[in-house]
Parts: structure tokens; C-alpha cells; sequence
């Protein structure tokens, strides 16, 4: 094959794997979205905030350390243990759950029937008080997340699709991360794994339910606020998994919560309601931003152009086609 | 008792369609702008003019604009960062290739530019609505600052790729540049506040703002009785644009006096900007002053009191900035959805009524 197609494959599964991880993120999204018609914001800083507790506990790190050093005058930092990958993960779950209750307590029952405007910017202002929240609690610097993932290129695949290019052509062979492979591993499980529960348990059906109609729902005797945390909850362990794989591959900083600013074109091109649409909105501009930037991006435009594709993609669509490719139609009446 | 419209009688129309026609209001506002033009310039130290006056003034501006857009027409936009950034270059390119043309009317043009520009990626509202529109503009905001970031002939080919204003100025006096006074560029700003809210309280209560209004409170509606929708939300695009491509323009050239585009106008000056009218209250003119007034102190009051009184880190104040703010916006949202101006109308009617309860 020669060199150009191949450099263009690499691209592409590049894009892939990036694309697996907007899809995780829009993912938080839309089940929060389908089951209660609020758009959060926060999911991006939930990932942060997810990562953030992650490595604290992970690493015995006490909490408010900062704080509690500035008005105490003691100098706390550590516990001095360190935990097993596993039982971290259990214990920020169980923190990311106990956040989703007090958010659905004191936030969403407040806010019910309110425009969906109001209840987006209310999840911006949640965004900033968890971003300050996360900072005080575990500190703002750089961390390296690392729960045992393997990482760095794949020997394998580069020698392998080395013997591909043409005979006497200079070519190096693909680079792709291991850790982008399980990452798209695990995202392919976690995506069977909430459709098995929203297919087949009880809890899923009732999910369902108030998605579909919250009255009629409600009527049925099913508790809308126990739904509502059930799903923040998910959409936190969601965020978990989201942040531990930008984590790993990027360290826990600030930067981790813009890629809930890029989950939005992701589902503006999906669809806000439709899970397989957060899927394939994912990879497509997972797959554009990249190809974008290889052949024209770099060179006629001077590189960086990954910041905006997206956004111009979905606006671009979202003129043609307001609802997305598998959003529901929208119909306004008077 | 303290405020009231009693005894207040209109004789004329010219009376009645007054800006202010409420006598006390009238007499309280003069009174504001007399103290803001001829007091405060003479009483303020340097510091008070840069770490509160100058900022508060010029996010006023800004406010105002995006109050027109998203409170008063109803269009959330998160790309105030972006346009901001327009008038500031704008000025920038206009400074430098006529070294002639005044200040002022740099200015104006600067915002005129940012209107058009605004009107473009306007053009998507007509079409899409909500949050969808939200996610629109912000592709205004990440494309407008990768664009003055990556064409070098915005920033004149510049090798550490900032702007940098040249020394301009008015009536004699330098209102840009290292050695502009504090006063006069806090008079250079307070002129165009002034004349802008002005032009903002006349067209928010003529027939421009009522359509905004209709379309704002519902756009199906509107559009049946015979509010055009494409001239109306184009209208609210082109002048918040306006206004925020001044503010922009003002934060560069008399404030800042030399920016670098992610750090001045990224992300964050849209959501800043953004809290302020919540906060504030949307569809007020009182509120976008008032927003904006509560988000340039806050920090600057946290940080009085935590760090330099209590004697915290500087970093730990940040982050308490940070959830002060984001549990504010939660708390007003929650309680009181039209912000601080909300509560100033809940004063007022205790004024009136004032000795007693009813």
C-alpha cells in the first residue's frame, strides 16, 4: 500500500479512539438528558472532580489538606497508605453517588419545570462550584492517574503494518496506543452493559418509563427523584470511567473538563436523546477533527485546527438538520 | 413614603415619553451620573481606577450587550469571549493603519465591525433555538480565537504574536498607552457606559425592544402576529455585538493595553460575562450594572479579606472564588431567577409602602 493511505488509515484509527472518548463523555449526557430534560454542563468537571478523588484516595491524600493547614497552621498531606487501584475506584463510586443524591436534593427538585435554559445554566454555576469544590478538596496541581492501565505504543501493530507500505519506502509503521485500545474496550462494554440494564432490569424499564413521560410515569408509582439519582449516579460513574481514561493518557488537570465543551457538538450531531447517536456523533468527529487537521488543518491553515472543527461541523449541520442524525423530530406549537 | 409615582402628573406626550419618567428615578440617576463624571475621577486613588472602576465599567458594556441578546431577546450565547476579541483586534488593525483617526471613532467603528461579525454567526438562530444556539456561538468563540491566534496579519505579524495599543489621544490628553492617566481613561470609558445605556434604556422600551421581547417570551407567537423573526434576532445580534465589540475593544486598548487572545478572551470571559446577567438579572439594565459590579468586587473583596486580612494562600482564595460563584449562580437561579435587580424592585416596593406592611 502506498505511504499516503497509510498514513491516512493511522489517522483515521486515531480518530477512532479519540472518538470513543467524546462518545463516553456525550454519553453522561444524554442519560441525564433523556431522563430528566436537563442538559448538565458539569458533566466534564464531574469527570474532573471523578479523577480528582480518584488519585486523592488512591494515594491517601487527606482532604482540604490545604485548607485545613492554612487555618489550623498544622502541615497534614498524607495519610501515609496507599490503596489498591480497585478499591479507589469502589470508594470514589460510592463519593460520585453520594454527589449525585445532594445534587438531585438540594439542586434539580428546586429547579423542576423550570425552562431547559434555566436548568442548563444552573448546571454551569454546579460546574464552577465542583471545579472550585475539587480544587479545595485535593488540590489543583498536575497529578498522574494511574490505576494499572498498560500505556505507550504498540510494538506489535507497528511492525506489523511496517510490512504493508511499499518496498523501499521509508515507513515507520503504525503508532497507536495501547491504552486507547482499552480504552475503547471498556467503552464498548460500558455502552452493553447500561443497554443490558435499561433493557432488561426492572430499574432500566422504570428509567425508561420516566424518560418516555414523567406524568404518566409518576402515575404508575414510580419516585421521579429516585430515578433522577439513580441516573446522576450513572452518569457519575460514567464520568468516572471517562476521567480515568483522559487521566491515564493526560494527567488530572484542569484541561480534563473542556471535553465536556466538546461533547457538545458531539451531540449535536447525534441527537441529545439518542444513545447510539452520542456513539456515532463521537466517532464522526472523532474521525473529522483529525482528517481536518491532516489534510488541511496542517497544511494550509497552520495547525490547531482540532480547537473549532467541531463546533463549525455541528453548526454547519444543525442548519440543515436541527434535531441531529437520530434525535427525535422537533415539533413546536403554539 | 421614600419612593413613590404619586403626585408625578404628565402633561404632554414629550412628558410622558421621557426616559425616565418617574420623577424620582429621574433626579437619582442624574445625581449618579453627576457624582460618577465629576466626583469620583477627583477622589480615587490609581489603584481603586484599575482593580475596580475600569473593570466594572467596561464588563458593564459587555453586559449590557449580552442583556440585549439573551435577556431581552431570549438568545443564549457563550461566545461574548470571542466577539470581545473581534473589537479588540479590530481596534488594534484600525490603530495601527490610521494613526490619525481619533480614538473615539476607532472605537465605534470597532464596534460597528463586531456587529457584522455578529450578525454572521447570528445567522444560525434563525434556524435553531436553546442550547443548540449556546453550542453555536461557542464554535464563534473557539474558531474567532484560533483565527486572530494563527493569521499573523491580525497582530501585524508581531513575533510574540500579542497586540499592543499605541499611545492615542483626546482633547490633549492620552487615553491609550503606558502614559494615559487613570482618570482619563476612566472618563473615556465612562462617556461610552453612559451614552450606551443610555441607547440601551430607549431601545429596550420602543418598538425594536418590544419585538426582541416578543420573541424572547415566545417566537411562534410572535412570528403570527407579525413580528419578523429573521430582522428581529438579526437586530439583537448585530447591536449586543456591538456593544460587546466596544467593551472589547475598550478592555484592550485603554485597560489591558496589550493582550494576548486566549488569555484575554477566552472561554472564561464568556461565561464571566455571562454570570454577571444572570446574577445580575436578565432583561435589566439596572441588573447588567449590578451583575457586573458584584462579579469585579467579589474577588477583589475575597481577597482582601481571606488573604491579605486572614492571611491565606492566594491559590486557596481562587478556589473559594470558585464555589462562592458557582453556588450563587445555583442559589439564584433556585430563589430568585431575575437576580439582583429583582430585589432591588422588592426595596422599592417596601419603600413605597413604608411605614407600613400593606
Amino acid at each position: 500500500m502506498p505511504v499516503e493511505l497509510l498514513n491516512t488509515i493511522e489517522v483515521i484509527i486515531n480518530g477512532l479512539m479519540t472518538g470513543v472518548l467524546y462518545s463516553l463523555v456525550a454519553l453522561g449526557f444524554v442519560l441525564i438528558f433523556k431522563s430528566s430534560g436537563v442538559f448538565n454542563y458539569a458533566q466534564g468537571v464531574m469527570a474532573l472532580f471523578a479523577a480528582q478523588t480518584l488519585v486523592g484516595i488512591q494515594t491517601g491524600q487527606v482532604p482540604f489538606a490545604h485548607l485545613i493547614n492554612a487555618v489550623t497552621g498544622m502541615h497534614v498531606s498524607k495519610f501515609g497508605f496507599d490503596l489498591p487501584s480497585i478499591i479507589a475506584i469502589i470508594l470514589t463510586t460510592l463519593v460520585m453517588i453520594g454527589f449525585a443524591w445532594i445534587v438531585v436534593k438540594v439542586i434539580m427538585v428546586r429547579l423542576v419545570n423550570q425552562e431547559p435554559i434555566i436548568l442548563f445554566m444552573a448546571t454551569i454555576g454546579l460546574a464552577y462550584f465542583m471545579e472550585g469544590f475539587g480544587d479545595l478538596m485535593w488540590g489543583a496541581e498536575l497529578k498522574t492517574l494511574d490505576v494499572g492501565l498498560p500505556s505507550g505504543g504498540s510494538f506489535w501493530i507497528e511492525d506489523v503494518t511496517a510490512q504493508w507500505a511499499v518496498e523501499g519506502e521509508n515507513y515507520w509503521g503504525m503508532y497507536v496506543d495501547v491504552l486507547d485500545i482499552w480504552a475503547t474496550i471498556i467503552a464498548v462494554f460500558l455502552v452493553a452493559a447500561l443497554t443490558i440494564f435499561s433493557q432488561y432490569t426492572k430499574a432500566g424499564t422504570a428509567m425508561r418509563a420516566v424518560a418516555d413521560d414523567h406524568q404518566a410515569a409518576l402515575s404508575v408509582g414510580i419516585s421521579l427523584n429516585k430515578i433522577w439519582i439513580m441516573v446522576w449516579s450513572i452518569a457519575g460513574f460514567v464520568a468516572l470511567v471517562a476521567g480515568i481514561m483522559w487521566g491515564a493518557k493526560s494527567g488530572v488537570q484542569f484541561s480534563l473538563s473542556l471535553i465536556a465543551l466538546k461533547a457538545l457538538p458531539v451531540l449535536m450531531l447525534g441527537g441529545f436523546t439518542s444513545i447510539p447517536g452520542a456513539i456515532v456523533g463521537g466517532l464522526i468527529i472523532g474521525v473529522g477533527e483529525k482528517l481536518f487537521e491532516f489534510w488541511i488543518g496542517v497544511p494550509f491553515l497552520g495547525g490547531a485546527t482540532e480547537n473549532w472543527f467541531a463546533y463549525v461541523l455541528a453548526l454547519l449541520f444543525l442548519v440543515f438538520r436541527p434535531q441531529g442524525l437520530f434525535g427525535e423530530k422537533i415539533i413546536e406549537r403554539v | 413614603m421614600f419612593y413613590r409615582e404619586a403626585g408625578d402628573y404628565k402633561t404632554s406626550y414629550v412628558d410622558d415619553s421621557q426616559t425616565f419618567p418617574i420623577a424620582l428615578d429621574r433626579r437619582i440617576y442624574m445625581a449618579a451620573a453627576v457624582l460618577a463624571f465629576l466626583v469620583v475621577p477627583f477622589v480615587m486613588t490609581d489603584y481603586l481606577v484599575n482593580a475596580i472602576m475600569m473593570p466594572f465599567l467596561i464588563f458593564a458594556i459587555a453586559a449590557l450587550g449580552l442583556n440585549i441578546l439573551t435577556g431581552y431577546c431570549g438568545q443564549v450565547s457563550l461566545g461574548t469571549g470571542g466577539f470581545m476579541a473581534v473589537g479588540a483586534y479590530s481596534t488594534y488593525k484600525l490603530m495601527t493603519a490610521f494613526p490619525d483617526l481619533n480614538i473615539f471613532f476607532i472605537v465605534i467603528l470597532s464596534g460597528i465591525i463586531t456587529a457584522g461579525v455578529g450578525v454572521l454567526f447570528g445567522l444560525p438562530s434563525l434556524r435553531i433555538k436553546g442550547f443548540y444556539l449556546a453550542v453555536a456561538t461557542l464554535a464563534a468563540q473557539f474558531f474567532l480565537v484560533w483565527m486572530f491566534n494563527k493569521v499573523g496579519w491580525f497582530y501585524n505579524y508581531s513575533a510574540s504574536g500579542q497586540i499592543s495599543a499605541p499611545e492615542r489621544t483626546v482633547l490633549g490628553q492620552a487615553v491609550t498607552g503606558a502614559n494615559a492617566a487613570p482618570w482619563v481613561s476612566y472618563l473615556f470609558c465612562l462617556v461610552f457606559v453612559f451614552a450606551l445605556a443610555w441607547l440601551t434604556r430607549n431601545l429596550t422600551r420602543g418598538r425594536i425592544g418590544r419585538s426582541w421581547m416578543a420573541i424572547r417570551d415566545m417566537d411562534i407567537a410572535a412570528e403570527i402576529i407579525g413580528v419578523n423573526p429573521l430582522r428581529t434576532k438579526l437586530s439583537a445580534f448585530a447591536i449586543s455585538s456591538f456593544y460587546i465589540g466596544i467593551s472589547g475593544s475598550l478592555f484592550f486598548a485603554v485597560y489591558l493595553g496589550a493582550a494576548e487572545v486566549g488569555e484575554a478572551f477566552g472561554i472564561q470571559k464568556s461565561f464571566l460575562v455571562l454570570f454577571m446577567i444572570i446574577i445580575g438579572g436578565l432583561g435589566s439594565i439596572f441588573g447588567s450594572f449590578a451583575g457586573a459590579a458584584f462579579m469585579v468586587l467579589l474577588p477583589v473583596i475575597l481577597k482582601l479579606f481571606f488573604a491579605d486580612f486572614i492571611g491565606w494562600p492566594t491559590d486557596l482564595v481562587a478556589h473559594l472564588n470558585f464555589i462562592i460563584v458557582g453556588g450563587l449562580i445555583v442559589f439564584f437561579l433556585i430563589v430568585e431567577p431575575h437576580g439582583l435587580a429583582a430585589l432591588w424592585r422588592t426595596i422599592k416596593e417596601k419603600l413605597r409602602l413604608w411605614p407600613f406592611p400593606h
